[in-house]
């Protein structure tokens, strides 16, 4: 059994390392997508050149985030089948439907309009071109609603029965399915989570060629500017959102799956009058209790009950055999937490520098925008993994175990595979990571080039014939 | 009880066409495009790549997502075909995961590179080609049959089932299809050198094809008595000879529109009705089962509930992506050239 078991390990660790890149565009891309929509109508409404130069400095961003969101996400449709086929088997009279929805309503928008958003203004004119823009944003949104869907009822299964021959999960109310009690709170999070990954990266991009310039003793463009002020905007409003978002979905996850609750706050002990929040300490597993705890009394309580006496129970009223492991759970539960603190006091920060005239101009707040450029990223990934391994050892709550789940696999097979899924995404994302980093090292020009110009653009510039300048778009 | 089970055996074959339906449309589209990234080998103009990348760079992801429909269509109607077919097909599905990965990036990271473009066309080439010959491997290895264990509702043979002579021709069979698809898209999409001399490769492309045609035909009834029977037995011998028929008669008329009348359109339009009339010929030879021969359409197919739920989505958003996927490909309509791209 041990073989199987190793199979079972590898299969897991295969999943986690591909949806985790993958999410990585997505997170970027729903937000970007957006922001470019805003940027765009912003353009076409007030006519002022920065908004159109933004428009294309980060559509060319977009279009490489989103290949490799795209390309990774072809293989997360086959992750399944591939290495969970009992899972798929079982759930997937449930959980296949939404999932074609996902592809009919949100893959195909995206993909359709993509085209024309990236290449098309001058060929449908400005109207029809933001219109594409925002079926591609829109679009973004739809797939998030449904996979998160399809992910929270994993979590919080609920309209189903089971079919006593097949052992298959059989959809008895497909409203109750989709609108599972988690995906509410789950859907508003990671949205709101993707939204401020954005604000973060932008920001950043803007942050850092404010220092650039200042350093140079050059003025700022008004786009770079303009990307700056607008992240922090976000920051400042969506940030608090996002903490409050958080503490419901915490909320929910104390009423349906405790054990994982249990596991974000470090709790092996139940608390019957009043539970400490722990700062830091080290879970372990084998001896059920957190080293060196440090921790503040009875504040758990006060922010899972909202009372500083209320019991909470501890992971000593679970089965060994049904809890997650707590060390990973807790540890990438405060990586995520401390992330959306720090995201909160930079938006204070700026909101403060822009009260006082000095936004464009405190370079320390630059400096720490440019370090928490990547946060949003870092978060996400935390964050998932913390509702992902606090869920173990089930893929769908309570009723299937992830050890039975997997399919016939060979450890060989699957490692073989793994392996290859490594090499291949570190070469080319990490190429593809290098060359956003180039396209943001250089700041948007007055009068940036659009996508469609830098992709043709080298066969003008090889002398042969110059091509028309934006004959509708540019006045 | 009959009633119910006649809507049910109804709504099984209706989702059973609709990802037929998704997979032809997948591999006609993505078809052209892995066909030109195939082709990308034999042109080594910088100028000729950027215009044959450009001829599909705004509707490539647009194809590819037709792959997920089929596969994510395949979990949704279907998941114990879903669960039996991947784990058989493991090894050649993940070679062609990996691969367009390679190509996919290509059509982005190609312009983005100073000195490594290079890289890019290989990774082009390289991921289109395997990815082209791991789908015609997956194709072959499920026609050769999949050993599953109805008990355990699982695939039962080994992770290198797969690879057998006939797969491996099959193989070699969807990449000859494909340059012909993409030297075809060519003839139309290009005009000077390059269209030419993608006029001059179609043919021979074209004649290799039919002839894998007519092999893979007359090779896979040799592998399960039920396709013999479906084709070669009896008057059902009558339809052989009316596949063949309309196979070289699709060839003849591409050889004509070709050289003779020196069409542009045609030529792709003909190669098309290739893939069509021999997508429609596996069809008839698989059906009814899914996974050949072990399960059918109705052992595999979800519950009734799951696919009324998605037939509503499918009956209302697959003409709304056919509408919106025809004004993409019109609004890329005519031909690239190298100075200005599309105009």
């Amino acid at each position: 059994m041990l073989g199987s078991f190793d199979a079972v390990l590898l299969a897991r660790i295969q999943f986690a390392f591909t949806v985790s890149f993958h999410f990585l565009f997505p997170a970027f891309t729903i937000g970007l997508a957006s922001f470019l929509a805003v940027v765009n109508a912003l353009w076409l409404y007030t006519k002022k050149q920065k908004y159109l130069d933004l428009f294309r400095y980060w559509v060319k961003i977009f279009a490489l985030a989103f290949a490799m969101g795209v390309v990774s996400g072809i293989v997360m449709s086959y992750q399944f089948g591939t290495n969970w086929s009992v899972f798929s088997d079982k759930a997937g009279p449930v959980i296949g439907a939404p999932m074609a929805y996902e592809v009919l309503s949100a893959f195909f928008l995206e993909a359709g309009f993509l085209g024309i958003m990236l290449f098309g203004r001058e060929r449908v004119g400005p109207g029809l071109h933001m219109s594409a823009t925002a079926m591609v944003a829109f679009g973004t949104f739809l797939s998030a609603f449904w996979i998160l869907s399809v992910n929270s009822w994993m979590h919080t299964p609920a309209g189903f029965s089971i079919d006593p021959d097949t052992q298959q999960f059989v959809p008895e109310d497909f409203w109750q399915i989709i609108f599972n009690p988690s995906f509410p709170y789950r859907l508003a999070h990671t949205v709101t989570a993707a939204y401020l990954t954005t604000a973060f990266i932008v920001g950043g991009v803007g942050a850092w060629h404010l220092l650039r310039r200042r350093r140079r003793g050059e003025k700022s463009s008004a786009a770079t500017k303009q990307m700056f002020s607008m992240a922090m905007w976000m920051a400042a409003i969506v940030a608090p959102i996002q903490i409050f978002l958080g503490d419901m979905h915490g909320l929910n996850t104390l009423e349906h799956q405790p054990a994982k609750v249990m596991a974000m706050e470090g709790h092996y002990e139940s608390h019957p009058d009043g539970a400490p929040l722990y700062l830091f300490g080290i879970p372990n597993d084998k001896e059920q209790r957190l080293d060196y705890a440090i921790g503040i009394p009875k504040l758990s309580s006060l922010i899972l009950k909202h009372d500083l006496n209320a019991p909470l129970a501890g992971l000593d009223t679970i089965p060994d055999d049904e809890q997650p492991p707590v060390g990973i759970v807790f540890w990438a539960f405060r990586i995520m937490v401390a992330l959306g603190f720090a995201m909160l006091g930079i938006g204070l920060w700026s909101l403060w520098a822009r009260w006082k005239g000095r936004l464009f101009t405190t370079p320390w707040l630059h400096r720490a925008a440019v370090l928490m450029a990547p946060s949003g990223l870092i978060a996400v990934l935390a964050g998932w993994i913390t509702t992902e391994v606090g869920r173990q050892p089930y893929t769908v709550y309570g009723l299937l175990r992830t050890y039975d789940s997997a399919a016939p696999l060979d450890a060989a097979a699957v490692g073989a595979s793994l392996v290859a899924f490594i090499v291949v995404y570190f070469a080319v994302f990490g190429a593809g990571t290098f060359y956003i980093l180039r396209l943001m090292s250089r700041p948007p020009a007055d009068h940036e080039p659009s996508y469609k110009e830098t992709v043709e653009g080298p066969t003008r510039t090889a002398g042969i014939t110059p091509g028309p300048e934006d004959p509708k778009a540019g006045k | 009880m009959p009633i119910v089970s006649d809507i049910s055996l109804d709504l099984t074959t209706i989702w059973a066409f609709i990802i037929a339906f998704a997979v032809l449309v997948y591999v006609v589209l993505d078809g052209f495009d892995l066909g030109i990234g195939i082709l990308f080998a034999a042109e080594r103009e910088k100028e000729d790549r950027d215009v044959m990348m450009n001829s599909v760079a705004p509707v490539w992801d647009g194809n590819e997502t037709w792959l997920v429909m089929g596969g994510g269509g395949l979990f949704a109607a279907f998941p114990l075909a879903y669960s039996i077919a991947l784990p058989a097909l493991y090894a050649p599905l993940i070679a062609m995961l990996l691969a367009l990965v390679f190509r996919g990036v290509a059509f982005e990271f190609r312009w983005k590179a100073k000195t490594g473009r290079w890289i890019w066309d290989y990774a082009f080439i390289a991921g289109s080609t395997l990815a082209a010959f791991a789908q015609g491997v997956a194709l072959g290895a499920l026609l050769q049959g999949v050993e599953v264990n109805e008990a355990q509702r699982a695939y039962a043979g080994g992770w290198w089932d797969w690879l057998t002579p006939f797969s491996i021709f099959v193989g070699i069979a969807v990449v000859v299809g494909y340059m012909l698809l993409g030297a075809t898209w060519l003839v139309m999409k290009t005009s000077g050198p390059l269209q030419e001399r993608m006029r001059t490769r179609a043919w021979p492309l074209g004649i290799a094809t039919v002839i894998f045609i007519g092999s893979v035909s007359i090779w896979s009834p040799m592998l399960q008595d039920g396709y013999f029977a479906r084709w070669f037995e009896g008057w059902h011998v009558l339809w052989a000879v009316a596949v063949a028929a309309l196979v070289l008669g699709l060839a003849w008329f591409m050889f004509r529109a070709l050289h003779v009348h020196r069409h542009d359109h045609w030529p792709f339009l003909s190669a098309l009705g290739l893939f069509i009339v021999s997508f429609i010929g596996l069809g008839l030879t698989m059906y009814p089962y899914i996974i050949p021969t072990e399960v059918t359409i109705y052992e595999a197919a979800a519950p009734r509930a799951s696919q009324i739920f998605m037939l509503v989505g499918a009956g209302v958003l697959i003409p709304i992506i056919l509408a919106y996927t025809a004004y993409a490909y019109y609004v890329f309509r005519g031909k690239i050239d190298v100075d200005t791209g599309y105009h």
